[in-house]
């Protein structure tokens, strides 16, 4: 029997995995980074509890988000030098669900560990304790939107020299809709008020970047590979 | 069948070849020859629909390649100038993935196809502790383990040493023998039998 599209879409995702366990320093990189940069903020606006609980939603979804687009370069550089995408490109699958599989993995591999790693740091930057929550679900919405937006980006700038900057100018302005409403959720939930509305809008980003993201990245890798 | 009809190809402003046509049945293997930079391998990257070209189109059963997309693709097996080896996983590890994004059977037998390429005691080991040549017979191991009836193949025998350039060349005989399309480029002399055409492409 021929082996099916999920079938093919779960091997990418584990041996994206088993990269990733292979290679722990491409991981840790961005969540290192995650934590000094919101390290830092304390030592440079000085330790007021008041002060860094009114900073913590913007710095941490901020240090989120420069933490993942770090992480954005790794998704296809190894497999464009290799050959392993062209490998993919010519598969008998459609190649959107493959690259589906991919931005996954990168994501279980990026996002998923700021999510846990983000109750930590916040508790430095003395964010109160009932938005704490808040803060994990939205990155939990929000971060998989990055990876899903990141992927188109990394994909159009495959092979381009100074790749890396051109990345951040096609993406970062993509990102700032889920900072807006990322850390506003973050910041209304310390304040006590209603964040459902937030979420919704979270969740419609999620949907939106799910059925529209990888189509591109697909589209963007053929131009690539070109 | 695969036919080549008015093919044009360029590179930046330079036709690398124009109005080309050819075509290739069943039980043939279609010698691409030329100087470096002619072009082979954009030839080849367009047979597989990677490249696009500039110009004409290239059918599969008479459809053009574009229409037929996932159809097509799971018809052929392309081997190009990248192995295609990720060196953090193992050789087995490299050909069971490789398989799997091919669309080959889900049972394949990795260790007899390995034991073939000569990669046995190799197996388990990270891919990049191999040498070229042993990384060419793992990439070129995927042709054993797909049951594909159209092989491109560019430069498949750079870096292998003589034993394995001769069962190499048994292999292309085999498959041609028994029905297959070959579309190859290679600057060694190929010890193929069967029905062979040549093409060159700055002539």
């Amino acid at each position: 029997m021929s082996q099916n599209l999920l079938g093919t879409a779960r091997c990418i995702f584990q041996r994206d995995l088993i990269l990733a366990a292979r290679k722990p320093a491409d991981v840790a990189t961005p969540l290192a980074f995650f934590v000094i940069v919101s390290s830092l903020f304390p030592l440079g606006v000085g330790p007021e509890p008041d002060v860094l609980s009114r900073l913590a939603p913007g710095v941490l979804w901020v240090a989120a988000l420069l933490a993942t687009m770090l992480s954005l370069g790794r998704l296809f550089a190894g497999d464009h030098a290799d050959g392993t995408l062209e490998q993919m490109t010519l598969s008998p699958h459609p190649l959107t669900p493959l690259v589906f599989a991919k931005v996954a993995a990168h994501w279980v591999t990026s996002g998923l560990l700021l999510v846990v790693l983000s109750p930590l740091l916040a508790m430095q930057l003395n964010l109160p304790a009932h938005a704490m929550g808040t803060l994990a679900v939205t990155l939990l919405l929000g971060t998989p939107v990055l990876s899903l937006l990141g992927s188109v980006g990394a994909a159009l700038t495959l092979g381009v020299r100074g790749g890396g900057v051109l990345l951040s100018l096609l993406v970062l302005p993509l990102y700032t809709p889920v900072l807006i409403f990322g850390a506003g959720a973050v910041t209304a939930s310390a304040s006590g008020l209603d964040t459902k509305a937030y979420f919704s809008l979270l969740g419609a980003f999620l949907l939106l970047a799910l059925g529209f993201a990888p189509w591109a990245t697909a589209a963007a890798l053929r131009i690539s590979l070109d | 069948m695969l036919q080549v009809v008015d093919l044009t190809c360029s590179r930046g402003d330079r036709a690398l070849f124009e109005k080309l046509s050819f075509s290739v049945q069943p039980g043939e293997l279609l010698y691409v020859q030329g100087a470096n930079g002619s072009g082979k391998t954009t030839l080849l990257r367009t047979l597989c629909g990677l490249s696009q070209p500039a110009d004409g189109e290239v059918r599969w059963q008479g459809t053009p390649i574009s229409q037929l997309a996932d159809d097509y693709r799971s018809q052929l097996c392309y081997i190009g100038h990248a192995n295609g080896i990720q060196g953090d996983l193992s050789a087995a590890e490299n050909l069971r993935f490789g398989t799997c994004v091919g669309g080959a059977d889900s049972h394949v037998d990795i260790a007899a196809a390995l034991e073939r390429v000569g990669l046995t005691k190799a197996a388990r080991l990270p891919a990049k502790f191999l040498s070229q040549g042993q990384k060419r017979r793992l990439a070129l191991a995927r042709l054993l383990v797909a049951t594909k009836p159209l092989w491109i193949l560019d430069e498949p025998l750079t870096a292998l040493d003589v034993h394995f350039g001769a069962i190499m060349n048994e292999r292309l005989t085999a498959h041609v023998a028994a029905g297959g399309l070959v579309v190859i480029t290679s600057h060694q002399e190929l010890a193929v039998t069967g029905q062979i055409s040549k093409i060159r492409l700055d002539s």
